[in-house]
């Protein structure tokens, strides 16, 4: 804590210390948050490491030079879209207190179908790749649509209704997928729809990185699809921090009674956040469908929507925080593949990742609580002031 | 059996129980208590008054070993005392009935009574033990409450004699009650205060905390008055008026509500036609109600709370379905929606600014554009310009006088009546054209009460339309234009305030006194 003096009641008035010391507080505390949780997750996946006989300085900085290394900040950057856009699809829920746990299954569904339709059709370039991401949007958006209805009309809470949702878009898109979508490959026991033709795949973003002076390893890429997740970022910000409907989001969030008596429509709200969400969603896989896979089969990375929900945990819903959280992620999930080499355990990053949500969440509400009682201080000193 | 007469203040007594001695509180950046005083008697209904932030609250906190005076002697039975926990305070026979109850509603009253001090026998719960015990208490303190009863199905006032229970299962002679009217109908008063003379007759010692003096005044023994985080002054409730302990908890002469000239005009901005509001069961919370506010009119609607006022309110702010015909002017808003009711100039102050009114962990701004969210200045096409929200938060808090160091800090670090400012002041912005105020000034320090009244009556002249809903019957009477009473949901009587004292309107609220049946 900081050492502020509080001037005694009635004392000789000193304005300045007064006014300065909550700003000076308030910045001390915005670090305070992330440092202590990290000191904490260091701490915890320590103890993991020497529990599993690993040296856990000499595994540290074996990720940090491995994890530095050009070709792992490209696979870092390119694995953290898909973790950005399942974040942002959570927490755009969490903006008013839903918990859209159905991400899983909406992208899921949204990949399968986007890449048929994308085979299926011939269209110039842009054109093509327009239609697919569109395609996804509306999967994903319907599919968690359904929760929504749910929701508004039976009052089904949206926490259960998601995860169902989860096992039956499983069960549809392995359905589909054997029953009228697929493609054998020759040789190969994997399923999956036909591949995109080239019009419909997504470019990399190589020729930036020359323009740069950057050259990217052999075999290596930066992924297109991050502009897409950079325009998702933009549009969540100014969605929730500059729009009507963000802050009426908030309000049913914070409060739905007095939001109701506010005149805001809560049920049509919330139908259009579940939307929204499910809409964000659906984009999850189409990384991988437009830039590297160009189909979708029974290999398609799974998991991405659970992981989401602790990458919005970590980045506190905002759009720069949820950026760090799937980078941090990403690159936590790079370097257990470096690891491997020197004998430990790919678990253990999935240990260092539980360890960082909790201790983020902790640190942050600790925060929280330390914040309102300064503020409640201030503004009893400020009444004082005004009083006296 | 002690004397159940209140013996005079400040005698030296032997019978006094606990007696508090120039306790001082303070927290960083002010003083909650300093230099208190306090002598609690056997068998003694001993209130302790006093506005919001007079210290009350940390008073008892001390008295029941929640926080540790910084000075200050506590004495029980003569011997001194340091409480560390409410274990200590309950240990030296003090107990505490919170305003909020705090029982396990799918267990018995006799598992809700042993929770946390079970009598056993062998390791094994003594039941029957525990059922004599509750069951003698109950007797001899007259609480009449069934130990097999489920707490689910206990109305209020049962529930508030469990706790009581609670605390003299647990061996309490001295009973701190906080606030214990507030949750209670009339009905339930009244038979709260036989079960205290009962308790009193028994001897114990019931420190009782209120804000209403004229319960304040029947039913104890002594009076001590909190100003300022100390005490002013010990009465006797005999030969000292409601007004007197007013003015005393003050410190100055009181505000009156009157409102001088009338400024009703012939032109009718809410009309309400056979209005009826039905529960889920069916059970009608509004019952056909008719009625009209004309603009620079305040029309008073009195009513013990639940006979339908707070069902009324929410449908005309269309939050609740209702049939019947509601006019804003001329236009029929039957069917309209709360936001096109409100964006038609209905403003709105709801009677729990916490629940219905504010977003508490927000910023001053944001709760202003609250309520407000589609209008300009702020609205501008799909976004919100923050810059206006603001500006015009400042203003509100300059003119209206809510005390804080700015617009950005969040609501809850506000004081309720300076919460209760900035929604008046929000909910009169932006010319509205009627004004529905529920409890317009509750839980609000008389400062700020002051302050609510006289915005009131200036809207008034400005030619607003109010419809007023309280229980604070001066409040009621002083205020309004004319008023009605709701009983069972329907309008029953219509008085003037002129000639109707609040005697005469709590009698027609009850249904007790036949007032001048209501013709218009």
């Amino acid at each position: 804590m900081t050492t502020t003096v509080e001037a005694p009641p009635g004392g000789a008035p000193e304005r300045t210390s007064r006014v300065a010391a909550p700003l000076g507080r308030r910045v001390l505390l915005a670090v305070a948050a992330p440092l202590a949780a990290a000191v904490f997750a260091l701490l915890v996946s320590s103890v993991a490491l020497l529990a599993s006989g690993n040296p856990p300085l000499e595994v540290y900085s074996k990720m940090l030079t491995d994890g530095t290394q050009l070709r792992s900040v490209l696979i870092t950057i390119n694995n953290a879209v898909p973790l950005y856009l399942a974040g942002v699809a959570v927490a755009i829920g969490f903006r008013m207190a839903l918990f859209n746990i159905g991400v899983e299954g909406q992208y899921a569904l949204a990949a399968l179908l986007a890449a048929s339709v994308g085979a299926a059709v011939q269209l110039p370039g842009a054109l093509h790749i327009g239609l697919v991401l569109l395609v996804a949007i509306a999967v994903g958006a319907s599919w968690a649509g359904v929760a929504a209805v749910l929701k508004v009309t039976r009052g089904v809470s949206e926490v259960i209704s998601t995860i169902l949702l989860n096992v039956i878009a499983a069960g549809i898109a392995a359905f589909l997928l054997a029953e009228h979508l697929q493609k054998r490959v020759e040789g190969s026991n994997n399923s999956a729809t036909p591949p995109l033709p080239e019009s419909a795949r997504f470019p990399n973003l190589n020729g930036l990185l020359d323009g740069l002076g950057i050259t990217a390893p052999q075999g290596t890429n930066l992924g297109g699809f991050v502009l897409v997740a950079i325009v998702v970022g933009v549009l969540y910000w100014v969605l929730v921090n500059r729009s009507l409907f963000g802050f009426e989001m908030k309000a049913v969030g914070i409060n739905p009674f007095a939001a109701r008596a506010s005149g805001v429509h809560t049920k049509r709200t919330t139908v259009i956040t579940l939307l929204l969400s499910g809409g964000v969603a659906g984009l999850v896989g189409l990384a991988q469908v437009l830039g590297t896979s160009y189909s979708y089969g029974l290999s398609f990375t799974a998991g991405l929507g659970f992981t989401g929900i602790g990458v919005a945990l970590l980045g506190r819903n905002s759009p720069i925080g949820i950026a760090f959280a799937a980078l941090l992620f990403a690159f936590l999930e790079r370097s257990s593949s470096t690891l491997q080499f020197i004998d430990v355990p790919t678990e253990i990053y999935v240990i260092m990742q539980g360890a960082i949500v909790l201790s983020v969440v902790v640190a942050y509400e600790a925060v929280r609580r330390i914040a309102a009682t300064q503020a409640e201080r201030a503004v009893r000193h400020a009444t004082e002031e005004i009083a006296a | 059996m002690a004397a159940t007469a209140a013996p005079a203040p400040g005698s030296a007594d032997s019978a006094v129980v606990v007696r508090l001695e120039g306790i001082a509180k303070r927290f960083p950046g002010v003083v909650a208590n300093r230099d208190v005083s306090l002598e609690v008697r056997r068998g003694e209904v001993h209130a302790v008054v006093g506005e919001n932030g007079a210290g009350k609250s940390t008073l008892m906190k001390i008295l029941y070993g929640m926080q540790k005076p910084d000075e200050g002697a506590i004495t029980v039975d003569g011997r001194e005392v340091h409480f560390r926990s409410p274990a200590d305070a309950i240990e030296a026979g003090i107990g505490m009935v919170h305003q909020h109850f705090m029982l396990a509603d799918n267990l018995t009253v006799l598992e809700n009574v042993i929770l946390g001090a079970e009598p056993t026998r062998l390791g094994w719960l003594d039941t029957r033990r525990a059922r004599e015990r509750i069951s003698t208490l109950s007797a001899q303190y007259g609480l009449g409450v069934d130990p097999g009863a489920l707490v689910e199905d206990l109305g209020v006032g049962d529930r508030q004699r469990v706790e009581i229970l609670k605390v003299l299962y647990r061996g309490a002679r001295v009973l701190i009650l906080d606030e214990p009217t507030a949750v209670l109908v009339p009905q339930e008063v009244d038979e709260l205060f036989a079960s205290l003379a009962e308790l009193r007759a028994e001897g114990v010692a019931i420190v009782f905390i209120s804000h209403k003096l004229d319960e304040v005044l029947r039913v104890a023994d002594a009076i001590t008055v909190l100003r300022g985080g100390t005490t002013v002054a010990t009465v006797s409730p005999h030969g000292t008026t409601a007004r007197e302990l007013a003015e005393l908890m003050v410190g100055s002469e009181l505000p009156t509500p009157d409102t001088r000239d009338s400024t009703v005009t012939d032109v009718v901005e809410l009309s309400v036609e056979h209005l009826t509001v039905l529960s889920p069961e069916g059970r009608a919370l509004v019952d056909d109600v008719s009625l009209s506010v004309h603009r620079g009119e305040v029309l008073g609607i009195a009513g013990v709370e639940g006979n339908g006022q707070a069902e009324l309110v929410e449908a005309l702010l269309g939050l609740r379905a209702g049939t019947g015909v509601v006019r804003l002017g001329e236009q029929d808003i039957s069917s309209w929606p709360t936001q096109r009711r409100r964006e038609g100039g209905i403003g709105y102050i709801p009677e729990d600014r916490h629940r219905q009114g504010l977003l508490l962990s927000e910023s001053l701004w944001e709760n202003r554009v609250l309520g407000h969210q589609t209008v300009r200045p702020w609205r501008r096409g799909p976004w919100i310009d923050r810059k206006a929200a603001r500006a015009d938060t400042e203003r509100i808090v300059r003119e209206y006088g809510v005390r804080t160091p700015g617009v950005d800090v969040p609501a809850f670090a506000l004081s309720g009546g300076n919460q209760q400012k900035l929604v008046v002041g929000r909910e009169m912005s932006g010319s509205p054209r009627l004004l529905v105020a529920s409890h317009p000034t509750r839980g609000v320090d008389v400062g700020a009460q002051a302050t609510i009244w006289d915005l009131l009556r200036q809207a008034r002249a400005d030619g607003l339309a109010v419809l007023l809903v309280s229980a604070d019957l001066e409040e009621l009477i002083g205020l309004s234009d004319r008023l009605v009473v709701m009983l069972r949901g329907r309008l029953v009587a219509e008085m003037s305030p002129d000639d109707t004292t609040p005697e005469m309107l709590g009698s027609a609220m009850t249904g007790a006194f036949a007032a001048p049946e209501r013709t218009a």
